[in-house]
């Protein structure tokens, strides 16, 4: 079934051109400076230009401020009351719908992920101002579940109208005393993409409850895992391999989250990042206010969980750790490579797309790696430039109109809490060994030559571009999946994977190589044409005579 | 227990909606332009609805679902909208080719006073809608009705383009309300088979269950085409199906252009079923053919040869209020009793059909209007039922309550084949009674003991 070996080359330039040819100039200038061929070997990598609106009219990839703030960082927190304060359709969309799961282990815990709250705004309520609502509503849901936290959420109308839901949601802390309240500003048109709701939320989390936790985690090799959302379970795999290590993960930023494990978070030695996007300033923070420094892991694909589990060995420095971690891998590793030397017969020469998220599209290159597949074009739907050219470029950021809207906050060492992990020569020393600190080299690097990266691709693009390099497969959202699959090409859905998962770890690379298989070998791939469309010259005889 | 929280106690709530049966109205706009041929419906707000209601749709329907948003942040919304709508048809027209594009508001531009009309005659005086082409628009802020009032806004704009007319064209329009792409399929058959030549907006059969064919169109060659819209001012009558969905539409017809209508409820079951092909027979002057008294008469058979699994069942139902007054009339004429009854479109028609149609039961029943999810549940742990139907959000209570239960409704988003099986009209019936006796005779054979289990139940 496979397709037969692609012989042409494609000239990117030329690509590029074809993506273009059809939108108004303004447009196609606009779209070029996000369109950028790769070419990061040697010190001549381009500019790229990320993070800025996208074109009203054109088809995007990408969601709002607040399907950033709710859907992604809050909402899989299990025991906090998430209560959207809008009109209802923005609660019911975020409503379930991410696939990350939840085990509150047992029935007595609390467990709020299941339902969707929201104030349902009324006309009436946008006329007259929502703020009593919110304030019964508050009150209702603490008299209903008694939790430990209560999170509001405001959407594009509670902005313009202007409700303080800060104040309201200070108010009702106060008065409740047991329960703490908080607000995020996180109205869908805020910023130019979901990236700006991950600041809000993360900045709000980081407020309000870092630190708060009266519980001492008492573990010896203690981290936080930020950026790790526990879609599929991944974040059950991980944490599966990680306490098999002996490493004691108390706080997923916010897969599978607790209360309790965001405010214990400032007790951690090491922070270790996934998505660099979501959440690379929450990992400065907690280094500057807490003394935790971070660095970035990768547990998508085995080799780069390998990779990942040495490095925090590494920087805990106990032979007995670093032992237990090669135990670990020597164990988890021979299940893997026997279904990968399956697979890779079946994979090996395939081709893939990948347009996903602020991270995924460069983490989930190296499972296609282990598989023995090309990635011929890859973006992300709301990345930054540092994350395509690498964090050395933070500092030259242009701050624009919409970035200037999202909250920045200063942290400064905590008078009590602030606690150096490792002495600057011990960290030095680290550095010397390979263990790279507050470091992420991006995208690019990590892309051949010649490839393309895009940001923000848009429908009609990625349309184009499967027409014209007919990758064996693309990855994408839900959204996109349709549209690529009417077009003959199976598409992997790499938000919320579909039915599968996990992926992360060593027994998430095993699902990944089969669900891959899978697609790009499906024999549904070939009835695309009857056989009488194969010839349709023949000319009809009479076969029964 | 997924749901651990849901206490027995029943206590009012005044402002906080928990586990909603409904969702916002651009969804429902969305979904009835893609009914339209050659149309990209187009969100003006942010663009996180947009991609809200695309994925939503996407999910339930199982197809690509296109549509563009004028991608507000804060200076839009500001300043206005105008600029970015503008923009937004301009590169919309250039780049994807509709022949319309169908734009309805969000709560973000409707709060700001957005006015569509007006940014339409500006869009045509730049020459920014190349000739022929339409554009229509209806106004469907978030903070008012449901998704159903959104769907009905957008059919209500469609029929703002027909054109009165002294000449008859001998057709009767048919709104079918929103229903799945195979009922739409099934509707236009039943006419086909009785005889009458319809009219149908919107029609999404073939735009939302098309083939895969290793072709791509983001437009397919199926809807409802503006031509055929515009000339259903000429028709000799409209029947609209659901009340809720579809009456706006058709008395706007009838005001407009002199063209009668009858508002009937949407054809599940037997008896609303009867009622529909009773109104076709009477409008078009034609007899009922052989052909559909047959299917009828198998549906009848079916109920009689089930009825010994239902009499008596009680069952809890949610969703939009068309479709459950018209199952909940069928759950009543197959003696099955409803009695926790929730829909979230507000309306006040709605509480008092329910209660006109379940009458017959001689029993109380619950049924709220502006009812949430939350509140059924309550219900069901106070009076327990023996079968739940509704969208894909109450497998969790499904599952809490340990109840047998029938997925129908919107969104579905576990399941598949609705977009291609009907449920309405006779064949449609015979659907649904498949699968309601398939979850209850499945979680007899589960729970029965040993000594009961048999194989001739």
């Amino acid at each position: 079934m496979a397709k037969a070996q692609k012989l042409v080359q494609w000239e990117p330039h030329n690509i590029k051109e074809q993506l273009l040819e059809k939108y108004p100039p303004k447009v196609a200038r606009k779209r070029a400076q996000q369109i950028m061929i790769n070419e990061a070997q040697g010190n001549t990598t381009p500019e790229i230009v990320a993070n800025v609106r996208t074109i009203p009219g054109i088809i995007t990839m990408r969601g709002c401020t607040y399907a950033g703030c709710k859907g992604v960082i809050m909402g899989p927190t299990s025991d906090i009351v998430n209560l959207v304060h809008g009109p209802i359709g923005c609660s019911f969309y975020a409503w379930l719908t991410r696939r990350n799961q939840t085990d509150a282990i047992n029935d007595t815990n609390a467990n709020f992920i299941t339902y969707c709250m929201s104030t349902d705004m009324q006309d009436s309520d946008i006329i007259f101002g929502g703020e009593k609502k919110l304030a019964a509503a508050v009150q209702e849901a603490y008299d209903l579940f008694h939790p430990k936290a209560i999170a509001i959420f405001a959407t594009c109308p509670v902005g313009l109208i202007g409700d303080d839901i800060h104040a309201v949601a200070k108010k009702m802390k106060e008065h409740f005393g047991d329960c703490n309240v908080f607000a995020f500003s996180c109205e869908g048109y805020k910023g130019v993409s979901q990236s700006a709701g991950h600041h809000i939320a993360n900045n709000q989390v980081f407020t309000h409850v870092v630190g708060k936790s009266e519980t001492e985690k008492t573990d010896k090799y203690k981290i936080n895992l930020l950026g790790e959302y526990n879609i599929g379970g991944d974040g059950f795999e991980i944490d599966r391999i990680l306490e098999k290590c002996g490493i004691k993960n108390i706080s997923t930023f916010s897969g599978n989250a607790t209360y309790d494990k965001f405010a214990s978070a400032n007790q951690a030695d090491l922070s270790c990042v996934m998505c660099h996007r979501s959440i690379n300033y929450v990992a400065d923070m907690l280094e500057t206010k807490y003394g935790i420094p971070w660095i970035k892991v990768n547990f998508i694909g085995a080799e780069a969980t390998a990779k990942s589990l040495r490095k925090i060995a590494t920087y805990f420095g106990d032979q007995e750790l670093i032992d237990k971690v090669e135990a670990v891998i020597a164990e988890e590793m021979p299940d893997v490579l026997a279904v990968q030397e399956q697979v890779y017969p079946r994979t090996k020469g395939k081709t893939a797309m990948l347009f996903v998220g602020g991270s995924r599209a460069h983490h989930y290159q190296e499972l296609f790696n282990e598989m023995g597949m090309k990635t011929l074009s890859a973006g992300y739907e709301f990345g930054h430039r540092d994350d395509y050219e690498g964090r050395h470029v933070i500092p030259n950021l242009k701050v624009d109109a919409d970035s200037r809207n999202i909250e920045e906050i200063e942290v400064e060492p905590d008078p009590l809490l602030y606690k150096p992990r490792k002495t600057e020569a011990e960290l030095a020393e680290l550095a010397k060994g390979g263990v790279t600190f507050k470091d992420y080299e991006g995208l690019n690097p990590d892309m051949e030559k010649g490839s393309l990266i895009i940001d923000d691709l848009n429908q009609y693009e990625a349309e184009k571009l499967v027409e014209i390099m007919k990758p064996d497969l693309f990855c994408a959202g839900i959204k996109e999946k349709y549209s690529i699959q009417k077009l003959g090409v199976p598409m992997k859905q790499l938000h919320s994977y579909d039915s599968g998962g996990p992926y992360a770890g060593f027994k998430g690379a095993i699902n990944f190589y089969r669900e891959i298989d899978r697609l790009v070998n499906s024999r549904v791939w070939s009835y695309m044409k009857a056989p009488w469309q194969e010839n349709p010259e023949l000319s009809a005889t009479y076969v029964w005579e | 227990m997924l749901l651990r929280h849901t206490p027995k106690e029943i206590t009012e709530r005044s402002a906080l909606m928990i586990n909603p049966a409904k969702t916002c109205q651009p969804i429902g706009a969305m979904y009835a332009s893609l009914g339209i041929q050659g149309c990209l419906p187009h969100s003006h707000g942010s663009q996180g609805c947009c991609a809200y209601h695309r994925s939503t749709l996407t999910r339930h329907y199982k197809e690509p679902i296109s549509a563009a948003t004028s991608s507000f942040t804060e200076g839009a919304s500001v300043f206005g909208g105008q600029a970015n709508l503008l923009q937004a048809i301009d590169n919309i027209f250039t780049v994807y080719e509709p022949e319309v594009i169908a734009v309805h508001t969000t709560c973000l531009s409707e709060t700001i006073g957005d006015d569509l009309p007006q940014i339409f005659d500006k869009a045509k005086k730049e020459k920014k809608v190349p000739e022929g082409k339409t554009l229509i628009g209806a106004p469907t802020p978030s903070y008012v009705g449901s998704h159903v009032t959104g769907f009905s806004n957008m059919v209500k704009a469609m029929a703002a383009l027909a054109e009165p007319s002294g000449k008859k064209n001998g057709k009767i329009n048919i709104i079918p309300g929103w229903v799945e792409p195979s009922d739409m399929e099934e509707i236009k058959k039943l006419s086909a088979t009785i005889g009458v030549n319809i009219n149908m907006f919107p029609d999404t059969s073939g735009v939302l269950n098309g083939p895969l064919t290793g072709e791509y169109k983001m437009f397919p060659d199926a809807g409802a085409k503006i031509a055929d819209i515009k000339d259903s001012g000429k028709a000799i009558g409209t029947l609209a199906l659901g009340e809720w969905c579809s009456a706006d539409a058709a008395r706007l017809l009838d005001t407009k252009c002199k063209v009668p209508c009858s508002i009937l409820d949407m054809p599940f079951g037997l008896k609303a079923t009867d009622r529909f092909v009773d109104a076709l027979r009477t409008v078009a002057g034609v007899t009922v053919p052989e052909e559909i008294m047959i299917e009828r008469g198998k549906l009848v058979d079916m109920i009689s040869d089930m009825h010994q699994y239902f009499y008596g069942k009680k069952v809890a139902l949610v969703g939009d209020p068309d479709q459950v007054i018209a199952m909940t009339e069928f759950l009543v004429s197959i003696d099955m009793c409803p009695i926790h009854i929730v829909t979230g479109t507000p309306g006040k028609k709605f509480e008092e059909r329910i209660h006109e149609i379940t009458a017959p039961m001689g029993r109380k029943v619950n049924v709220r209007a502006k009812g949430d999810m939350f509140l059924l549940h309550q219900w069901i742990k106070n009076e327990a039922v023996d079968l739940i139907i509704g969208n894909t959000y109450c497998k969790y209570i499904a599952r809490d309550e340990d109840l047998p239960y029938v997925r129908w409704g919107f969104p579905i988003l576990d399941r598949q084949g609705h977009q291609h099986f009907p449920t309405v009209g006779y064949k449609g019936g015979l659907r649904l009674l498949e699968q309601i006796l398939g979850v209850l005779l499945d979680r007899k054979d589960r729970d029965d003991p040993e000594s009961k289990f048999e194989l001739v139940l």
